[in-house]
């Protein structure tokens, strides 16, 4: 199975290709640049496989929770790419996607990942991994205060990942967490497993249905609006 | 050559399909006036959410509209700039992926380069070389429009744009936001003789603009009135008619300085009837030809980038697959198709 990975959602920029032989990835750190970077990446990998567009089985995204703008730099190039190509799509969830990250560089089992929202809030959810090595939430995705946060109750130790743990460092010991590592940052590879299997099991959507997930849905304030208008 | 057009540089999502024989195919407009009303002003992040909602769905329907398949697609633009830059980015985006994946070229299109020659999609159209008015919400400039890419400024306002005033003196005039279209229709009630209002820098050399002051005289000008209705539509004619003393007086001094005898309106106060009916008089009589794009395509609409994208497209230019979107642009740094800038 071949398939397109694109993030976006944080610092890195990076694009993975799945293919029968294996992942080609590229992964560039560099700010305001994700969307001049974005294609010329997706270019090389394509281009390092030997594949074309049509070669593909579908793009998958990271589609939040994450920067608003870098979540739409991902989501809009590929509802480009999905709607030109007419590919299926799988929108990934960032906090999952970090899960597989903490659960590839640490081998954990269970995951708490959270991302620093700013505003004193955090985007966190609770995976665990089933047999087939993806992650299962056992606590959905929120948008929340780091008192709100609680562990799911289940046997075993969970462990923390994710930006979340650096902006509140004590928040690992509050919540009796194993351990924890703040410097897990998902990147498109770790999108590719969750797609392949959403793929083989027929859950897409269409480039239109592609959108970003916020889970901060408030950030208008009457008064607070900008003025500009070109 | 037939090329689709994305316009998402403010708080209207347009797309369209132009081609080079046929004209304008099909158009569509999807507006987020109503989204914004309530906070009085475009908030950027919920016009940057709106657009990746609503571009592919009007992609869909304007292609259908237009009867064509993306395979007889010659080319992609999108608006590159001015304007807010997470809008901006979801067209670029979108728009240069589209390209990339039909295997045809981009271009990001220059917002005010585009409104310059949206008149050039009505019939007559202008010929080269014209002055423009192009006056809009975030906008009031004269620019003397010498071929594709060739534009000098020649004045613009120093403070508030001219619709931006509109719409301020409209919030005055308790007619919500945004109100310029409603002070306008409120002046159609109203007559001359209720309150003075300067005309600002009308009788100053140049041609350049100011209009914050105009508002702020209407405010000191009501503070004795007794704002009835029949009040405020005078009020509102006494604005307008400033307002067009000013746009008018300035386009023709513009005329007369540059010697060119065709002046192009646009953005969205060009679709201004009280503007239109003088420039078209005042013009007429000095036997200086005025155009207009019909009133759609005044406001922000993407008939226009996909007009502008067609001719330089046409003319050998596209960007590379590196996406590019700029907040600000300064439009005489613009030049014609293959000139090294």
């Amino acid at each position: 199975m071949n398939i397109l990975a694109l993030d976006t959602a944080a610092n890195a920029c990076s694009v993975a290709l799945l293919t029968g032989e294996g992942v080609i990835e590229r992964i560039e750190t560099a700010p305001r640049k994700h969307a001049a970077t974005l294609l010329p990446m997706a270019e090389d990998c394509l281009a390092e496989a030997g594949l074309t567009l049509k070669d593909l089985h579908a793009v998958a995204f990271g589609r939040g929770p994450g920067s608003f703008t870098g979540l739409r730099i991902a989501t809009s190039v590929t509802q480009g790419i999905a709607y030109g190509a007419g590919l299926p799509v799988v929108p990934v969830s960032n906090l999952a996607a970090a899960a597989v990250a903490a659960r590839r560089k640490h081998g954990w089992d269970q995951v708490l990942a959270a991302f620093d929202a700013r505003m004193g809030e955090l985007y966190a959810a609770a995976y665990r991994f089933d047999r087939a090595g993806l992650p299962v939430p056992v606590r959905a995705e929120a948008l929340l205060s780091p008192a709100a946060l609680l562990l799911p109750d289940t046997l075993g130790a969970w462990m923390g990942a994710g930006s979340g743990f650096a902006a509140w460092p004590e928040l690992g010991a509050a919540l009796g967490l194993a351990g924890c590592d703040p410097a897990v940052e998902p990147v498109a590879r770790d999108l590719l497993g969750i797609a392949a299997e959403a793929v083989a099991g027929g859950r897409t959507v269409t480039a239109a249905e592609a959108l970003p997930v916020y889970l901060r849905d408030r950030v208008a304030w009457q008064g607070g609006a900008g003025r500009h208008r070109p | 050559m037939r090329v689709l057009g994305i316009e998402t540089s403010c708080d209207e999502t347009g797309v369209a399909v132009v081609d080079d024989r046929a004209g304008l195919l099909a158009h569509a407009l999807y507006s987020q006036v109503r989204l914004h009303a309530e906070f009085g002003g475009v908030v950027p992040e919920l016009a940057s959410r709106d657009h990746v909602r609503k571009l592919l769905p009007l992609v869909d329907q304007v292609l259908a509209e237009a009867g064509t398949t993306p395979a007889e697609l010659d080319g992609v633009a999108y608006t590159g700039g001015p304007g807010l830059i997470g809008a901006l980015l979801v067209g670029a985006c979108a728009g240069r992926s589209l390209a990339w994946a039909w295997g045809v070229p981009a271009i990001g299109v220059h917002h005010m380069e585009a409104h310059l020659l949206a008149p050039m999609l009505e019939s007559p159209a202008p010929a080269f070389p014209f002055i423009a008015l192009l006056v809009s919400g975030g906008h009031s400039m004269l620019v003397e429009v010498q071929g594709l890419g060739q534009y000098r400024v020649l004045g613009e306002t120093l403070d508030d744009a001219a619709g931006e005033a509109f719409d301020k003196t409209a919030k005055v005039l308790g007619l919500g936001y945004p109100g310029g279209p409603a002070l306008a229709q409120l002046a159609t009630a109203g007559g001359p003789g209720r309150l003075s209002l300067p005309r600002p820098m009308l009788r100053r050399p140049g041609l350049d603009f100011s209009f914050s002051g105009l508002k702020t005289a209407v405010i000191i000008g009501i503070r004795d009135l007794e704002l009835d209705e029949k009040t405020r539509a005078d009020v509102a004619w006494e604005f307008q008619e400033a307002m067009v003393d000013v746009l008018v007086g300035k386009s023709l001094r513009a005329v007369e300085q540059t010697g060119i005898r065709r002046l192009v309106v646009a953005g969205g106060v060009g679709a201004n009837r009280r503007l239109r009916e003088r420039l078209t008089g005042d013009a007429a009589a000095l036997g200086v030809e005025v155009f207009y794009p019909r009133l759609e395509f005044c406001t922000d609409n993407g008939a226009m980038i996909a007009y502008a994208g067609m001719l330089r497209l046409k003319a050998g230019e596209a960007a590379s697959s590196s996406i590019e979107a700029r907040a600000r642009w300064d439009l005489e740094t613009l030049r014609p198709p293959g000139a090294s800038v």
